[in-house]
């Protein structure tokens, strides 16, 4: 059994639907107006980080962000379900930021955290339901020279010097010892996670959320943003749509199922 | 324009329990970019691969294989296998870096695109190398977007999507280099324990061509059994919606969408499934799509490439039975 430790969650603010509008004119998706919240697959981060310091008394929970003034929602939202405090990287130089340059701030974040005392496990989302790439985890861990694993379906044990996580593969699962400090990004399967409480709401609302911005992190203006980006999104647009489908008829269930197993093979699906 | 000193493509052939499969449709995708680029295609093998593993590669269209043989490599350790590719991605300085869109395929790419100062694109399904440079298509807020990404780097990482390109045939005695790489491991802080694979005889969701999936309509787990006989009948993988994974009626790893797996398989049939945004995300490119649905008017049906309406109970079993009936007529 492990004594205290502080442990961090990497979340983002993103849109709640995914039935998002591109503008015609910039090619681009149109993030007027568009509602967001905690990134859903950061709630098992969350839930994960709550769990851990529920276990291990001494624990400490932080939450960070990489993102526009009001990410500062995504923090609040993870502090109301018992996060205890949350720093927000933001300011407009990170604008246009890729993973490349989104891990290196958070990266840059958890330094600095750590230069005020250690952080030994960082907890990440499956991946995000805007941008879908599921890399930041590793990212941060290799910016930072750590062990990490992805597809974290539980966590097994924790010691002062090691984490022993199952990952979910696709021909399987393994089990790895990762030391200390160390990088997982987790998958739906780890819990269950919790609503947040009306008193977490209260105190959420009223925490103060620090604001790093580059200069804070050390970094430079070609560090982040779309000047340290090195993908750069060309243009956007909605999938081609679906050839239009037919109804299999037929004036009973095995007619049906007759007419479709027809088609299935005069189509060589089967 | 690509940076001189950053050409050739490399295709990272990580292996899954022995088999090439990722490794031969990265083959298809490197092939036809390098001969566009008119570059090297150059595949990489880690750990230790069996005798026969680079010839294959070569025969399957790589123009020069390096082995970067260490027992240690064979393990599941990111970091060791990171620092192995970085080593060798460094002295060849390869222009593009191709890996399967798997779980280790994505946190290897992830690894390697900072220590490469690399741009990076996951889940990549169309490559275009035109005049302008390279340009690769994703998918993003769960299918409803797609991507055009260009990098900005001399080199580029990325994952590709399975299924999309066709495994690269072999053309026996096609002539290719093998070079053996040593690699001196250092000491990493990942440990493997213990791996345990998938139950015997379950077809993986990624890698099958025809899938059966079942959702809320199934009513119970019971319901699940004509989705594994139809399944069973056709040589599918079964798979499953949130809300069915989510009421205990079938692991986690079944599951298709934007929280599971994201498939393209040639067939696709819904069974009970209402075809919500964060479903179709997972399954949306499968080419055909079948669904069978009380309700003619959800989304799925609607998605569908043939709908049938009805009770999923009642048409499942007559539609596997019909197929066994074909079968049975074929072999007599
Ligand atoms: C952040 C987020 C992530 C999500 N990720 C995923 C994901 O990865 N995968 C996923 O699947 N969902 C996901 N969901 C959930 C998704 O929104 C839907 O709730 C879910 O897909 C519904 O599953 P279903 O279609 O099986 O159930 P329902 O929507 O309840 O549909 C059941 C269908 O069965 C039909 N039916 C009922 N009885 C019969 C019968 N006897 N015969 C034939 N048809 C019948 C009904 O007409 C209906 O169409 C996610 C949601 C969120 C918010």
């Amino acid at each position: 059994m492990a004594m205290g430790l502080n442990i961090v969650v990497c979340v983002k603010d993103t849109p709640t639907s995914l039935g998002v509008h591109v503008d015609s004119a910039t090619k681009r998706v149109k993030h007027d107006g568009l509602q967001t919240a905690l990134n859903p697959f950061d709630e098992y981060a969350v839930e994960e980080a709550l769990r851990l310091k529920e276990k291990l008394p001494g624990s400490t929970t932080l939450a960070v962000s990489v993102g526009p003034p009001s990410a500062e929602g995504a923090l609040r939202e993870a502090m109301s379900r018992g996060i205890e405090s949350a720093v927000l990287v933001s300011g407009p130089e990170f604008a246009g930021s890729d993973t490349y340059a989104t891990s290196r701030a958070l990266a840059a974040a958890l330094r600095k955290l750590a230069a005020d005392k250690p952080v030994h496990l960082v907890l990440f989302g499956k991946s995000s339901n805007d941008g879908n790439s599921g890399i930041v985890g590793p990212q941060v861990a290799a910016w930072l020279d750590w062990p990490s694993a992805s597809s974290v379906k539980k966590i097994e044990s924790v010691t002062d010097s090691a984490v022993t996580v199952t990952r979910m593969l696709e021909d399987g699962i393994d089990t790895l010892k990762l030391g200390l400090p160390a990088a997982v990004s987790t998958v739906k399967e780890i819990n269950e996670p919790r609503l947040p409480s009306l008193k977490g709401k209260l105190s959420a609302k009223k925490a103060v959320i620090p604001r790093w911005t580059a200069a804070d992190l050390g970094l430079g203006a070609s560090e982040v943003g779309s000047a340290g980006s090195l993908a750069r999104i060309a243009a956007e647009s909605a999938p081609p749509s679906r050839p239009a489908g037919m109804t299999v008829e037929g004036a009973t269930s095995a007619e049906k199922a007759a007419k479709l197993v027809d088609i299935l093979i005069e189509r060589k699906v089967i | 324009m690509t940076n001189k000193l950053d050409s050739g493509v490399l295709v990272v052939a990580l292996g899954s329990r022995g088999s090439l499969a990722a490794a031969h449709e990265l083959l298809t995708a490197g092939r036809s970019l390098a001969d566009t680029l008119k570059e090297r295609l150059s595949a990489v093998l880690l750990g230790r691969p069996p005798a026969e593993a680079a010839r294959d590669l070569v025969e399957r269209g790589a123009d020069k294989v390096f082995v970067l043989e260490h027992e240690a490599l064979s393990r599941p350790d990111e970091e060791l296998q990171a620092a192995a590719l970085v080593q060798l991605c460094q002295k060849e300085r390869f222009g593009k870096i191709l890996f399967p869109s798997s779980v280790a395929g994505r946190s290897l790419a992830a690894r390697l695109s900072v220590k490469l100062k690399a741009a990076i694109a996951t889940d990549v399904f169309a490559l275009d190398a035109g005049e302008a440079g390279l340009k690769v298509r994703r998918a993003g807020y769960g299918g409803n977007i797609i991507g055009e990404v260009e990098f900005a780097s001399p080199s580029c990482v990325m994952t590709l999507q399975g299924m999309v390109w066709p495994p690269a045939p072999k053309t026996p005695g096609r002539a290719g280099q093998v070079e053996a790489v040593a690699f001196a491991p250092s000491a990493t802080r990942t440990e493997f324990v213990s791996s345990q694979a998938q139950e015997a005889g379950e077809i993986d969701l990624g890698g099958a061509d025809l899938v059966v999936s079942g959702g809320r309509g199934l009513g119970s787990p019971e319901g699940f059994k004509p989705v594994r006989a139809l399944a069973k009948a056709l040589g599918a993988a079964v798979g499953a919606s949130r809300a069915a994974v989510d009421a205990g009626w079938i692991p986690y790893r079944h599951q298709v969408g934007l929280t599971g797996r994201t498939i393209r398989p040639k067939l696709y049939m819904a069974c009970g499934i209402s075809g919500q945004i964060q479903h179709l995300a997972g399954m949306s490119s499968a080419k055909t799509i079948v669904a069978i649905n009380s309700d003619p008017e959800c989304p799925m049906m609607k998605a569908a490439t043939l709908a049938v309406a009805g009770d999923v109970h009642e048409i499942l079993p007559l539609v596997t039975g019909e197929i066994m009936k074909r079968r049975g007529a074929a072999v007599a």
